[in-house]
């Protein structure tokens, strides 16, 4: 492989390794919301990424069992 | 591989595991090695994990991989998102993980390793492991139902309401005693106090980056985060340095408690973008490295164990916190035996990502035993210490004193060597003032990974920036559970108060929003703010407390999920959760008892409280004790944690008789057997 092409691949393993961590942490996945929407509501409009992170977040931290002890 | 090598190798492992077992219990009065305690979790866990848990996969539930998850019947991209089930097990780790299996390992270290790792491994196979895979599958049978509407749904509307206000009780001591391990930790401390006060403005720079000027590039401001609170690790040691600086910084414990309930209060109104979701993203990072780091530096030094097995304070006359061996022991350590609240996780939010049924196995089953693994793991930290150190950090002023003499004093008495000198040096080495009575486990396990990385790296002039750094990451995820909790908590607070007010549940309505924070800050507040006066250490009463009502929680469930399987047809597989259960119910209903009846004064909280009438009444006032309204203070303290332990014992009988009533109700056949999973629906082929 060129050297062009080992970058290009390291680039999509990190930013494979990127959306795996956010995943994990939690960070609102807004592309796999928007995918779901496309896929099975062709009509309906998605929220803005504001919007979408905002009610993750607020869901989130209004009951408990997200986070433990 | 063919048969008769599996069960070869399974051979083995039970064989090493029970030689590793032999060697903890046999090797009275000679130094062992922390491998051998390592060992036997291990080999525990991978039996545990291959037989017992299969057990229950395939007999009771019958996970079926073609059978549809509420995550693929309901997906929305939003709560039910069918996830792979390595970042499954990753987000709930990451979940369950907290500060409870590094502190409670490390307080129950005063009764020696033994009772701690006996516990821990055979705890956790048999009751933490199963609780949390069993409310996991039952859960995920059920659409994500939480345990509230589970217990509401199979036992009946008195346990589901009983069950709720328990979790709110269980919140509220569980936030008073997380602030009470930071306050504990940063008092009198300049260089912890700047570096934590300094993750907040840090977690508001990401929060705001995150919002305006990079959205949704989590990992890069998580990145800028971490960055900056290792900056803010060096920013404290400088001021810890500068003695004008210093003395601004250095806080007393009140001081320290009125700034930590004004921060959690603060920080549970303003939005959740600003500052709870990037101190989040901050912690999961955090959590992650101190375990990591915790488990490197015990693998590469391997370090022999000080503590001996059993120590004397197994008879009840433990510094750390009162109370025999059973049932405290059992009391001491839940998370990474059993913790009710894990329950909760369980049916929150990890059922809606599960992507096929059988990845419970390994979610709620295996994240478990990786929890546990960690409490071993704290367990060896302290243990690791040599015992006059360990106790020099954790027990409480009222017991041996305030100076390095006195405290080497009170601990020889013990019959543990302590040089006073080797205390002062030792605090000046890690850049503190005192390490004396910095009670609360987390200073302890902190100077114990700062002494193992010292060992392996860096010799002991690093053993301050790792003390540090260990102490400066344990209290901010532990700081962020606070905040976070105290957010849900007022959530919890305004579901309550609705029904007396309407308006009082309006999450959006800036007065009912104030009110229920202060409400709920207040209560934990309370608590804390006693536990920082207590002479004998806030942690000494506020821990078994967390404990009781954690374990019993965990009951709760256990009950829960004892119903379930009867309903399900499957009483005969009950022994799995009621073996458990039952357990739990001795332990914590001994306990519960004996901290209200112990005739014991630093047991029970009647007799404690008897006596300082007493010493009210005659005058005689003990020296801790400065005033009359100081003692009339504490009398109402020991009356209200009465009072709480009494509720939590009386929540479960209720709990426990009302389940019986169903279980007899179904065995007997006045009610059908009829389980209310969700019905049958078959995984879309692939193409769909």
């Amino acid at each position: 492989m060129t050297s062009r092409e080992l970058l290009r691949v390291a680039r999509v393993r990190l930013e494979n390794a990127g959306a795996i961590v956010r995943r994990i942490i939690g960070a609102p996945d807004y592309d796999r919301y928007v995918a779901h929407l496309r896929d099975h509501h062709p009509g309906a409009r998605p929220m803005t990424y504001d919007e979408f992170a905002r009610q993750r977040m607020v869901e989130r931290y209004s009951r408990p069992g997200t986070r433990c002890c | 591989m063919p048969k008769a090598l599996r069960f070869g190798i399974w051979v083995l492992v039970s064989a090493l595991g029970t030689l590793a077992f032999a060697r903890i219990a046999l090797g009275r009065g000679e130094t062992i090695n922390a491998a051998w305690l390592l060992t036997a979790a291990l080999c525990s866990y991978a039996v545990a994990y291959r037989f017992y848990s299969k057990l229950i996969a395939a007999k009771v539930f019958a996970l079926d991989p073609i059978r549809a998850t509420p995550a693929v019947r309901l997906e929305d991209g939003r709560d039910y998102v069918p996830t792979n089930r390595w970042i499954v097990f990753g987000s709930h780790f990451a979940a369950i993980s907290g500060p409870g299996p590094l502190v409670g390992p490390t307080l129950a270290a005063q009764f020696g390793y033994l009772p701690g790792v006996i516990w821990i491994i055979v705890g956790v196979a048999l009751g933490g492991a199963v609780q949390d895979f069993v409310i996991l599958a039952s859960s995920v049978r059920r659409n994500g139902k939480s345990l509230g509407a589970m217990a509401r749904e199979e036992i009946g509307p008195v346990a589901g309401a009983t069950a709720l206000v328990a979790v709110l009780g269980i919140m509220i001591v569980l936030l008073a005693v997380l602030a009470l391990i930071v306050v504990n930790a940063l008092k009198s401390s300049p260089w912890g106090l700047v570096t934590i006060g300094l993750t907040i403005p840090v977690a508001l720079l990401m929060g705001v980056y995150l919002r305006w000027l990079r959205p949704g590039r989590v990992l890069e401001a998580s990145a800028i985060g971490i960055v900056l609170i290792v900056a803010s690790l060096f920013a404290g040691q400088w001021v810890s340095t500068q003695p004008s600086l210093a003395a601004v910084f250095t806080l007393s414990g009140t001081a320290l408690a009125i700034v930590v309930m004004i921060y959690a209060f603060t920080a549970s109104v303003l939005p959740v973008w600003l500052l709870l979701a990037p101190r989040d993203y901050l912690s999961a990072f955090v959590k992650i490295g101190v375990v990591l780091a915790l488990a490197i530096g015990i693998i590469v030094s391997l370090p022999p164990l000080h503590m001996p097995a059993l120590t004397q304070f197994t008879d009840g006359s433990g510094p750390v916190f009162a109370g025999k061996v059973f049932p405290f022991a059992f009391i001491t350590i839940a998370c990474g035996a059993i913790s009710g609240f894990h329950a909760l996780i369980s049916s929150g939010t990890t059922p809606k990502l599960l992507q096929r049924e059988p990845d419970a196995r390994m979610i709620g089953y295996g994240a478990m035993l990786m929890e546990s693994l960690v409490a071993v793991m704290a367990l060896i930290a302290a243990c690791a210490l040599t015992p006059g150190v360990y106790f020099a950090v954790n027990a409480p002023a009222g017991v041996i004193g305030t100076t390095a003499a006195a405290a080497a004093t009170k601990i020889q008495t013990w019959g543990f060597t302590l040089d006073p000198n080797q205390m002062q040096a030792l605090a000046k080495q890690v850049g503190e003032q005192t390490l004396l009575s910095r009670t609360g486990g987390a200073p302890s396990l902190a100077l114990g990974m700062g002494q193992l990385f010292a060992n392996v790296l860096g010799g002991n002039e690093a053993l301050a920036i790792w003390y540090h750094f260990a102490l400066m990451f344990e209290a901010l995820f532990i700081l962020t559970t606070l905040d976070a909790g105290t957010r849900v908590g007022r959530f919890m607070v305004q579901e309550l108060a609705k029904h007396i007010w309407a308006p009082l549940g309006s999450v959006s309505w800036y007065p009912a929003v104030v009110l229920s924070s202060a409400v709920i800050v207040a209560m934990w507040g309370h608590f804390l703010y006693q536990g920082v006066l207590d002479p004998l250490g806030g942690i000494n009463s506020l821990w078994p407390l967390f404990g009781i009502s954690n374990q019993l929680l965990a009951t709760v469930a256990l009950c829960v999920a004892t119903t379930i399987f009867v309903k399900m047809g499957k009483a005969r597989y009950a022994w799995i959760t009621l073996l458990p259960m039952a357990w739990l119910t001795i332990v914590c209903m001994t306990a519960g008892w004996q901290k209200l009846f112990a005739e014991d004064v630093k047991l029970g909280f009647l007799s404690h409280a008897r006596l300082i009438e007493s010493q009210v009444a005659s005058g005689a006032l003990p020296a801790a004790i400065k005033s009359a309204s100081d003692a009339r203070r504490m009398i109402f303290n020991d009356y209200l944690d009465a009072v709480v332990t009494l509720f939590f014992m009386v929540s479960v009988v209720v709990i426990l008789a009302d389940s019986a009533r169903e279980w007899m109700s179904v065995l007997r056949g006045r009610k059908p057997v009829i389980s209310s999973e969700a019905p049958f629906e078959p995984l879309p082929a692939a193409g769909d």
